[in-house]
């Protein structure tokens, strides 16, 4: 632990603003009225977005040494590791709106979709995958080139998934889900900034 | 399958006046189309989601409470159309849009007027929108789309003009 035992307070503070930003939308979500009006997969599908949202606030929280008693190579590990849910989490996005409404998803995945926010979702979706893609061959990269690839993905990600988010009329209530989006977008900024 | 690509060629031809019949709700139509009379309404994207072929026509959809309503005219003359066989789906507090419940038709009275009970739109993907279509075959096939400016409407209106087959 390099928690300094100095600042036990400090620390606890961070963890509990972190678990409210993360955990507010979640609750908010869980009290909306439109659930009793979905099966259980649209509703899983639905909040896999959502905790794929709050990762995009954790990740450069990370990275930015910013959460106690993780940090040097404890926070690359959690960044890989919830990296890897991420991709996770958006694959169970989409295969659960595949299977509550299999065209919905066709036209998003294809741009034909009549709802501004899927080209957002689904350009985020692939920066996601080219995120995984471009971290598998990371050693095969010169540092610099694999530094602004990854950076440059984090931007387009976190940028689309906040205005794909926003424009969503769904289970999300609006004020939890820009808080989180806007937290998420400041936090990768500051991230990739850092030289 | 067949019917969602038509409806996408159909939608690539309609171009320019797709976006301008979408965001006026059909009201304006394009310049080019005015000089020979009424444009026909052109296929909404994802108009024909979870379309289901020969929904029956029905007093009202399920308990009712929301009222979808609307008008068929013909292209160029825009004369209303008495009889024609409107069907109407949507995501609502009784049932999502691909369930056979879900789903109904009727047809306009002699002024071309159509009006539908079905239960309270509820948002689904994203937007409370219903689902339209005329499918009889005399006139063109055309679906649409329609989105609620508030989720808490408690009605819908979708128009259509129809070319002759």
């Amino acid at each position: 632990m390099t928690v300094g035992p100095r600042r036990p307070l400090r620390a606890t503070l961070i963890w509990a603003a972190l678990g409210l930003a993360l955990a507010v939308p979640l609750l908010a979500a869980a009290a909306s009225p439109l659930l009793a009006w979905r099966g259980p997969v649209y509703i899983a599908a639905g909040f896999a977005g959502i905790v794929g949202l709050g990762f995009l606030l954790v990740q450069p929280l990370l990275m930015l040494r910013a959460l106690p008693g993780l940090r040097g190579p404890r926070a690359r590990h959690a960044h890989r590791a919830v990296g890897v849910a991420l991709l996770v989490a958006v694959v169970l996005h989409v295969a659960g709106l595949w299977i509550t409404s299999p065209p919905d998803v066709i036209d998003a995945l294809t741009f034909t979709s009549p709802t501004p926010f899927s080209p957002w979702g689904v350009v985020a979706m692939w920066a996601v995958f080219a995120t995984a893609a471009v971290a598998a061959l990371r050693r095969r990269l010169p540092v610099r080139r694999w530094r602004l690839a990854h950076r440059a993905l984090a931007v387009l990600i976190v940028t689309c998934s906040l205005v794909h988010a926003l424009l969503i009329e769904g289970t999300m209530e609006p004020v939890s889900k820009a808080a989180l989006g806007v937290l998420a977008l400041v936090a990768t900024l500051l991230a990739v900034r850092r030289a | 399958m067949t019917d969602v690509s038509f409806d996408r060629r159909r939608l690539l031809t309609a171009g320019g006046a797709f976006a301008l019949a979408a965001t006026t709700g059909g009201v304006l139509v394009p310049a080019r189309a005015r000089a020979s009379g009424l444009a026909p309404t052109p296929t909404m994207r994802g108009g024909a989601n979870n379309y289901r072929l020969g929904a029956p026509i029905v007093e009202r959809i399920g308990g009712g409470g929301f009222w979808m309503r609307g008008t068929v005219r013909r292209a160029g003359d825009g004369a209303p159309l008495p009889g024609q066989r409107i069907q109407i789906w949507a995501h609502t507090t009784e049932g999502r849009e691909r369930d056979w419940h879900s789903h109904g038709a009727t047809l306009t009275d002699e002024n071309g007027t159509f009006a539908l009970e079905m239960p309270q739109i509820v948002p689904t993907f994203g937007q409370p929108h219903g689902h339209l279509a005329y499918d009889s075959g005399d006139y063109e096939t055309v679906f649409l789309r329609p989105v609620m400016p508030s989720a808490r409407d408690t009605s819908l209106e979708a128009h259509f003009v129809l070319q002759p087959a």
